[in-house]
């Protein structure tokens, strides 16, 4: 193990691939979190395995990585997905006028589709609208939201990481504009202390701008939360998606024992205050009933926010707008030396966004030690506690 | 929504104490809030040390288990003024050890439970009749326990038996004699047919009272020892 130390600041999904991908590259790697890890964003998302087909026209970048890492993640998560397929299903001829641009779209960006009837769709799955047209078939699957970010984790402390939850930080340690450490409060003790790095990573998602405000330094981050309505049952075994451009309430997750209605999009300063408007409760309940009409008397079991950290740009009003791909800042290109901020993405390219980011680390360290976190089969997650 | 002040007694406990405490906060909710959105909201605005476990807020994780007004629950899906008390007392998981506050080290947990080797992924008996689509092998979906520890931390068995397996693994070693997927069911019905396995149980069925996510693990229990009696008797088909 090389004798360089990074501090990992976010236990997410992108901390945890990014503690992996440097454990197996031989640095020696801190992980700090705040609460539990996968508290902020990364547990609460649908649970979707992308495919990449909901970004296929608007968003082509982020739906070829979606596709590359979805085939990625089967091979080194096996054991950890619902594999059923999932549908994009046209209900109206609105949708169905969108069909074209959408085939187009995961033809170029790599997304294997299959073009099913309005027969063989309800076939598959009964409780679509009778109304449906046509569906087309993607490599769409279901991940557990904590579970998979587990296994990063459970290998990355394998390798020799340190995973510190419960640990915050409170201010930078700096000598004139170089990063060296960190600052941080033990909160199962109440002790504070200080950690040496010789690299520090912001990967604190919608926290990554207040992280690096720390460092004296802007980040983009514009924090967008999502309502997502989870009801008893499933409805459906494959992710049934809208066939239309990314929208509130298009998407339907089956997972478990429950169906995960998904999402809204707005934008807000604080991903510590997110509200679950009551309208965006009612609009999931609506727009999932238009896709699968029992879903309007689902039982609900839960309705929560989470908040996504786009990259972004300070005019955006709904976050749809934005970009779903992700971003690697080197500070040094504003003046502040060993603080790396990686931000954006999504749970489906946390691997991807851990690589790129590595690659950036391993370069400023002057090392040459290439990614190997495309092959290694990833431990269960349950070796995250026992180990 | 309407809005009312409620008030919360929490249990506290930081390393290096000599005892634990109870703070008392007051919160305003609504008929939405949930315990654990009270929970984030003191944590943001009053006492940004307090210690909780949480992720996916809608009871598939299993973080966020805890005793609230003494009963074991996810405080993700547990509504606060549906609790009907003026005061919710909020405690840390029962029969595990304390890290702090109102999380407790799961390690002891999964060491047993790991045991029961159960595959994450089974079959899904949701939707019988639906044709399977093309490169799907079968239907499937995560199994139903999410790992929390309610039904350990509410065991009276548990409480008295350190030894004693616990309802989690011995649910988990049902599921895989239901359902093998390649895991060898002998050696799993070796380890829970002791006197610290299935045949501590004493029936309370604690355990099926606070599982939140159906996966009755009293029952779960006393069809292993069915399992057993039936292969005993050499009536096992296999």
């Amino acid at each position: 193990m090389s004798s360089y130390h990074v501090v990992i600041i976010g236990g997410g999904a992108t901390g945890s691939a990014l503690a992996h991908d440097l454990a197996l590259r031989g640095i020696r790697v801190t992980l700090v979190e705040r609460g539990e890890v996968t508290s902020g964003t990364t547990g609460r998302h649908h649970g979707l395995l992308h495919s990449g087909a909901r970004y296929a026209v608007k968003d082509q970048e982020s739906a070829k990585e979606c596709i590359q890492e979805n085939m990625i993640l089967r091979k080194i998560a096996p054991g950890s997905f619902e594999l059923n397929d999932g549908l994009f299903v046209a209900i109206t001829e609105e949708d169905l006028a969108y069909y074209d641009d959408f085939m187009e779209g995961c033809a170029v960006c790599g997304i294997p589709t299959r073009t099913l009837s309005r027969e063989e769709a309800l076939r598959l799955e009964p409780n679509l609208n009778p109304e449906v047209k046509l569906a087309v078939q993607v490599p769409d699957g279901t991940m557990d939201a904590m579970r998979l970010p587990l296994r990063f984790l459970a290998t990355a402390k394998h390798n020799g990481a340190v995973i510190k939850p419960y640990t915050e930080v409170l201010s930078f340690l700096m000598e004139g504009q170089t990063v060296t450490g960190v600052h941080v409060r033990d909160h199962t003790s109440g002790k504070e202390y200080d950690i040496g790095a010789d690299i520090v990573v912001n990967a604190a998602g919608p926290w990554a701008e207040k992280i690096a405000r720390m460092a004296g330094v802007d980040v983009p981050v514009q924090p967008s939360p999502g309502v997502l309505v989870a009801v008893w049952g499933r409805y459906n075994n494959m992710v049934i998606n809208r066939l239309h451009r990314s929208g509130d309430g298009d998407i339907v997750v089956p997972q478990r024992e429950l169906s995960i209605i998904g999402t809204s999009s707005w934008v807000v300063d604080d991903p510590d205050k997110l509200d679950v408007p009551e309208e965006h409760i009612r609009l999931m309940y609506e727009k999932g009933a238009e896709m699968i009409p029992a879903l309007k008397h689902a039982k609900m079991r839960a309705a929560w926010s989470a908040a996504r950290p786009l990259i972004g740009s300070r005019g955006a009003t709904t976050g749809r707008e934005l970009s779903r791909t992700f971003k690697c800042f080197d500070h040094a290109d504003e003046g502040v030396e060993g603080f790396v901020t990686i931000t954006g993405g999504k749970a489906t390219t946390a691997r991807a966004m851990a690589e790129t980011t590595a690659d950036v680390v391993v370069r400023k360290l002057g090392l040459d030690i290439p990614c190997r976190t495309r092959e290694v089969v990833l431990l269960p997650h349950t070796a995250y506690y026992t180990q | 929504m309407s809005e009312q002040k409620v008030t919360f007694r929490v249990f506290r406990y930081k390393q290096g104490d000599t005892a634990p405490h109870y703070d008392t906060f007051t919160v305003t909710v609504n008929e939405r809030t949930t315990v654990l959105e009270a929970l984030q909201a003191i944590r943001r605005d009053q006492d940004g040390t307090l210690v909780i476990r949480h992720s996916c807020h809608h009871a598939s994780c299993g973080t966020c288990g805890m005793r609230v007004n003494g009963k074991e629950v996810l405080a993700c899906v547990t509504n606060v003024l549906e609790l009907g008390t003026p005061t919710v007392t909020v405690e840390p998981l029962q029969n595990a050890p304390l890290i702090s506050d109102l999380v407790v080290d799961m390690g002891p947990f999964y060491e047993t439970f790991s045991q029961a080797h159960l595959p994450f992924v089974r079959r899904s008996e949701y939707l019988p009749d639906a044709e399977v689509a093309e490169g799907v092998p079968f239907h499937m979906r995560f199994e139903s326990c999410i790992e929390c520890g309610l039904c350990v931390s509410a065991c009276p068995v548990v409480a008295s038996d350190a030894e004693y397996l616990g309802p989690a693994a011995l649910a988990a070693v049902w599921r895989v004699v239901q359902e093998p997927r390649g895991t060898e069911v002998p050696p799993l019905l070796d380890w829970v047919n002791s006197e610290h396995g299935c045949w501590r149980c004493h029936v309370a069925l604690e355990c099926s009272e606070v599982c939140p996510s159906n996966v009755d693990p009293g029952g779960n229990i006393m069809a292993l020892r069915q399992e057993l009696v039936r292969r005993a008797l050499g009536l096992s088909h296999g």
